[in-house]
């Protein structure tokens, strides 16, 4: 059973159905928020209906490149030898 | 005392027959330590043991209450499953020291005063430091470096422990609260070295990815949450440490986008969780403490979950850069399952421990009106999935296939990783006997519909940047610098001083010593002497033979015969008048 599992997310055969999957379960988030009762909202954004998933994927975003942006251009990020 | 046996006692005695044990036999003597060290934990009783007197003041070997159980609680749980998890080892010494290790761990996490608490909290870092030098190798280096780092920031600690038993005349390891001093800020310095917060987190690292496979495992758990107990402990609500634990959780997460060691990647992470509670124990409130406390307790079972899923990894194919690692999801399905389970647990997903501990510090980053804090440590935990449960799982197992020789690894690991997602789970499930046991009463509701949405959709929305920026993830062949910088390349600069400058200047000076000063002083000397001898001598002598012959001729002039003294007297007589009517004239 966890082999199939395992499976799934690695096969490439099942591209299309994972692919699928995300899609609906990213879907059904940003439905359910819409929903769910927020009756002790204390910010301005918690009262705001998929303000999570923006700020997810805004926060993904920034880390990337922020810390691509630290490692290539200001030089964190140095050959394997850097200390031979 | 009777009814109290130090956990601490049981390790460190316990380490000392593993060597006069093998096989079987070592193996359930391995497991029993463990056990009845869990056993001594529940059976504690709140209050104080071992009261005595040291140097003039008062000594206390065990405080036990709600948050000294709490830690020593997952202290011995860890224990247990770090020495299931390295059954298969045949080397003693690493054995013993885990297990000196962990007993040094419970002796912190129950010292009543500071001496306690210090000898302990070194006994720690020289047990551990061995995790690292028993790689051998290239790891001798990192070992040392460890070592280094830790000796120095004991001596910062010890110093503010004489300085604030001088200013309080008190050992008492308690709330420091009040005005800080110099004493105060220097046992601060002390405890955020050793909970590896920036800028002194490189020890961590640099050592744990260099650190053996079981070995690191012992090391994700102990060293910093034993020092975010001591936090907890003496400096809760200390404002600075707000900033110092937000900061950190997203210079983890940061330094993890870039990182190509698997291991280094989940220790980054670590810096990260632990900011979480530095930040928790910042904040102070009740709330506040509860979430730092149990996310320090849920983040030392995923923790150790992840190290030891990384771990079976290198343990399987040699192998410990996501660059050379790829498609061993069909070789190890259960590893990666585990793996996972410990993933989801530290990203903090519904049904999963992270989710019931981390947003205890975040609510209360909230209620403490602190937006900021929240919004950051928020950004983090999406930092916290993209890389221990995306970026790590996808080219550690999936990925370009490398056509790696795989295999699960031993019975026993995946025995261990199993006790430890169990965990993971159970707490996440039901998150009711984790709250019982936090220092403060718990009014905290993790399950509400708004909070498993925003944390799903946090998280999932992750995923998508995940999935459209996969390739802007690809690891690199670095390394990153950080704060180790400077006293890697201190320490070369210091060496070359030392080899050049100083070297060449100390040759300098001998060579003119050799060639020049000493003949110089050899020369004078003999000159010297040769002027001592015929000068100063002849000299003295030449007097002291005038003297000798005078004395002779005076000795002549007593001859004894009345009629002689007669005569000198009438010589005498006759000249003493010629001279009167000389003078007179």
């Amino acid at each position: 059973m966890i082999k199939s599992v395992v499976d799934f997310f690695g096969d490439a055969e099942h591209a299309r159905p994972r692919r699928w999957l995300f899609y609906l379960v990213l879907v059904l988030i940003v439905l359910a928020d819409f929903v769910v009762p927020r009756e002790h909202a204390e910010y301005l954004w918690e009262r705001l209906p998929g303000w999570s998933a923006a700020y997810g994927f805004f926060s993904c975003v920034l880390l990337i490149f922020v810390s691509k942006f630290l490692g290539h251009r200001a030089g964190l990020m140095r050959r394997e030898d850097y200390y031979d | 005392m009777t009814d109290f046996v130090h956990p601490a006692v049981i390790f460190i005695l316990g380490a000392l027959p593993i060597p006069f044990f093998t096989g079987p036999v070592r193996k359930a003597y391995l497991v029993l330590v463990p056990v009845l060290a869990a056993a001594a934990v529940m059976a504690v009783e709140p209050g104080s043991y071992g009261e005595t007197q040291f140097i003039g003041r008062e000594i206390l070997i065990a405080k036990v209450d709600k948050l000294s159980i709490v830690f020593a609680t997952v202290f011995t749980m860890m224990a247990l499953i770090g020495t299931v998890y390295s059954l298969h080892l045949r080397d003693a010494g690493q054995h013993m020291a885990a297990f000196v290790y962990v007993g040094s761990a419970l002796g912190v996490v129950f010292a009543g005063d500071y001496l306690t608490l210090y000898l302990f909290w070194e006994a720690m870092a020289f047990a551990s430091a061995y995790l690292v030098f028993a790689r051998g190798g290239e790891a001798i280096r990192a070992a040392f470096r460890y070592l280094m780092v830790h000796i120095a920031g004991g001596v910062v600690l010890l110093g503010g422990i004489l300085l604030h038993a001088a200013a309080t005349g008190s050992l008492l390891f308690g709330p420091v609260g009040g005005a800080m001093n110099m004493g105060s800020y220097l046992i601060l310095a002390g405890f955020l070295l050793n909970a590896a917060v920036p800028p002194l987190n490189a020890w961590l690292t640099d050592a744990y990815p260099e650190a053996t496979v079981t070995g690191a495992v012992f090391m994700s758990a102990f060293t910093t949450k034993a020092a975010v107990y001591v936090l907890a402990r003496a400096f809760p609500g200390t404002e600075l440490l707000v900033w110092l634990g937000t900061v950190m959780a997203l210079y983890g997460v940061i330094y993890a986008v870039l990182e190509n060691d698997c291991r280094r990647l989940l220790a980054y992470h670590i810096v990260s969780q632990v900011g979480y509670m530095v930040a928790g124990i910042g904040i102070g409130t009740e709330l506040a403490i509860n979430g730092a406390t149990s996310h320090a307790f849920a983040h030392i079972l995923y923790k150790g979950l992840l190290f030891m899923g990384a771990g079976a990894v290198i343990y399987v194919t040699g192998r410990r850069k996501l660059t050379e690692l790829g498609g061993l999801y069909r070789a190890m399905p259960l590893t990666v399952a585990l793996y996972m389970i410990g993933a989801f647990a530290i990203s903090a997903f519904p049904f999963f421990s992270g989710f019931v501990s981390k947003s205890m510090v975040v609510a209360a980053a909230g209620q403490d009106h602190r937006a900021l804090v929240m919004l950051a440590l928020t950004m983090a935990s999406s930092g916290t999935f993209l890389h221990t449960g995306l970026k790590l799982p996808y080219y550690m197992f999936f990925g370009t296939d490398r056509g790696l020789q795989a295999r699960e690894p031993p019975g026993n690991m995946l025995v261990a990783m199993g006790m430890a997602a169990a965990l993971c789970i159970a707490i996440g499930v039901f998150p009711g006997p984790l709250y019982a046991l936090l220092p403060y009463p718990v009014e905290f509701e993790p399950y509400t519909g708004v909070h498993v949405t925003e944390s799903l959709g946090i998280l999932m929305f992750t995923a998508l940047g995940f999935v459209i920026f996969l390739r802007a993830l690809d690891p690199e062949n670095t390394i990153s610098l950080d704060t180790d910088w400077f006293y890697r390349k201190g320490a070369r600069a210091f060496m070359w001083i030392a080899e050049r400058p100083l070297a060449r200047y100390e040759k300098a000076v001998s060579d003119f010593s050799e060639t020049a000063a000493l003949p110089f002083l050899h020369r004078s000397a003999r000159r010297g002497l040769q002027l001592d001898l015929q000068g100063v001598d002849g000299l003295v002598n030449g007097v002291a033979r005038s003297i000798l012959d005078g004395g002779g001729v005076l000795r002549r002039l007593q001859t004894g015969v009345v009629t002689h003294y007669a005569l000198a007297m009438i010589a005498g007589l006759f000249a003493a008048i010629l001279l009167f009517a000389v003078v007179w004239r």
